[in-house]
């Protein structure tokens, strides 16, 4: 059970109450915009061996964060889908076209995308995530120049195909052909790396729940992305965001859009299943 | 103009004629503070939405002059009285010269 | 090498007086920001309501709101800031309360002061203190 560390916790922050069983100050129950009920906690995945229930990152946050996200106008990363909807119909490349060209039903032919990436294809032989799909839009379709994994333009395109996913669970697979990337994703979830000898597992499995210093350790979860972080006022990707985590440990990352971040990208997803997919998220 | 500025406003489609209404403003905007120095370790000059206004029927709803203590993508909510249909027009003025303006219309019924 | 503790005690006074100069004069930079609103006039601490966390999560990113009925304007204060000031509401004709949010930066925990001139001339201010905390990873 959760919420022996909160005590201590709920000095310095305002906690939640019912996941947490402390004070009831933040919210527990995310709803955006009235109306949309979101999934923050789940049970774990059978394949989850030390978790028995899996919980979003914006319970983790303060009541301010969280009500940043409860209103699709108070939420800042939303400025970047607009800016998203624009380009949409930006013509680029030499094939001239735009994304609306081939996408006729616009965005929403991609609900229920998020959900199930990163995936194995069969084509590409490996792993793919949402940016290697608007990559591969963009270079054969378009023929216009590839984006960079973390670009302003890619973040804001998968914020904008990832919030056609709103409320629908996880649902990343596992098995089969995808299951070779999955076992490595693991391994570099426990993997102990860089010079504070850390892995993915001792913050995120360990220590969820307990004060890394100010800040309120959740289980670095991927439901919520890409996330539109206060630290740096964007829209962050998730390897960039794995990138991040790999230079707090002082560990020399891999490059966004590495198989070594696909293959974490998909264990990581597959540790959130069952939670909805929150994509555009506000985090700290 | 600073590139990928976009504003975003919301306002009731409509009102009664009296109304107290809430409106929500948002542009995105780096809103440079002139505090940040480069990786040279020079100051990065201030460059940020100096003002921000609000007007309805050509009379002022709010003005907002803005500082550099003032977040990323500058955020406003305020509210307005509505005595009848019109338009909203929102204008951001950023210190490279650039004007920003968006419209919105309300109807009162 | 390892710290004693007495070197911990001298670099503690030392970090202390390093810190209480600044402190200073940011104070007086804001008490000026604050007269220059004022012209110096006496204010009043009623009638004007500013709301802020207690602690915020990210110094980024810091929503505030601030209210005073029948004010013409009302100024932020960030008394901690390099430069304090943060923004001033002007209300006009048709303006529905005399109220706004926004979103600021704090450098650090600091008050946050809030004044606003009234219709009739006079003046209130009110305050609030904000935690920012340094975050681990996350901040």
């Amino acid at each position: 059970m959760i919420g022996s560390n909160l005590l201590r916790a709920a000095s310095i922050a305002t906690i939640a109450s019912l996941a947490f069983g402390t004070t009831a100050a933040n919210a527990q129950s995310l709803v955006i915009n009235d109306e949309e009920t979101m999934i923050t906690q789940a049970p774990a995945a059978a394949h989850l061996e030390n978790l028995d229930e899996v919980f979003s990152g914006w319970l983790f946050r303060t009541s301010e964060t969280q009500t940043l996200q409860m209103d699709d106008f108070d939420n800042p990363g939303m400025i970047f889908v607009d800016q998203a909807i624009d380009q949409w119909d930006v013509v680029e490349g030499a094939a001239g076209k735009s994304c609306a060209s081939c996408h006729e039903g616009g965005p929403a032919e991609f609900a229920g995308l998020r959900t199930v990436l990163p995936r194995w294809d069969e084509e590409a032989g490996g792993i793919q995530s949402m940016e290697d799909y608007i990559n591969k839009c963009r270079t054969e379709r378009m023929e216009a120049d590839a984006w960079k994994w973390s670009a302003s333009t890619m973040t804001a395109m998968t914020a904008l195909i990832g919030l056609e996913s709103r409320g629908m669970p996880v649902d990343v697979a596992i098995d089969g052909p995808a299951s070779g990337a999955w076992e490595l994703g693991k391994e570099i979830y426990y993997q102990r790396v860089g010079q504070l000898d850390m892995a993915c597992a001792n913050c995120h499995e360990d220590n969820y729940d307990t004060m890394i210093r100010a800040d309120h350790l959740s289980q670095g979860q991927t439901n919520g992305f890409p996330a539109y972080r206060l630290k740096n006022a964007k829209l962050n990707s998730i390897h960039g965001r794995f990138k991040g985590c790999m230079k707090n440990i002082r560990a020399t990352p891999f490059a966004e859009g590495s198989d070594e971040f696909r293959a974490l990208e998909l264990y990581v997803a597959s540790r959130g299943n069952g939670l909805s997919v929150e994509g555009t998220s506000v985090r700290n | 103009m600073a590139s990928g500025v976009k504003p975003r406003v919301k306002v009731p489609k409509t009102a009664a004629a009296g109304d107290v209404i809430i409106i929500k403003t948002l542009i995105s905007h780096k809103m440079e503070s002139g505090q940040r120095k480069d990786s040279d370790g020079n100051n990065i000059p201030q460059s940020i939405i100096n003002t921000f206004s609000c007007d309805f029927n050509g009379q002022n709803v709010i003005t907002v002059e803005l500082h550099g203590a003032i977040s990323t993508n500058p955020y406003f909510q305020f509210k307005a009285t509505v005595p009848e249909s019109g338009d909203f027009v929102f204008t951001w003025n950023d210190d490279d010269g650039s004007v920003y303006t968006t419209t919105k219309s309300i109807v009162v019924g | 090498m390892d710290y004693t503790r007495r070197d911990a005690l001298i670099l503690g006074a030392g970090a202390a007086t390093a810190v209480f100069m600044p402190i200073q004069a940011f104070a007086s930079a804001s008490d000026d920001a604050i007269a220059a609103f004022t012209g110096g006039a006496a204010t009043s601490d009623a009638g004007i309501e500013l709301t802020a966390p207690e602690i915020a999560e990210n110094g980024n990113t810091v929503p505030v709101a601030v209210s005073a009925p029948g004010a013409v304007s009302i100024i932020l204060i960030a008394t901690g800031n390099p430069n304090p000031d943060v923004c001033t509401f002007n209300f006009g004709q048709f303006s529905g309360s005399q109220s706004g949010s926004t979103r600021i930066r704090l450098a650090g925990t600091q008050e946050v002061v809030a004044v606003a001139k009234m219709a009739d001339g006079s003046y209130a201010q009110t305050s609030s203190v904000v935690k920012v905390t340094i975050g681990g990873c996350g901040g």
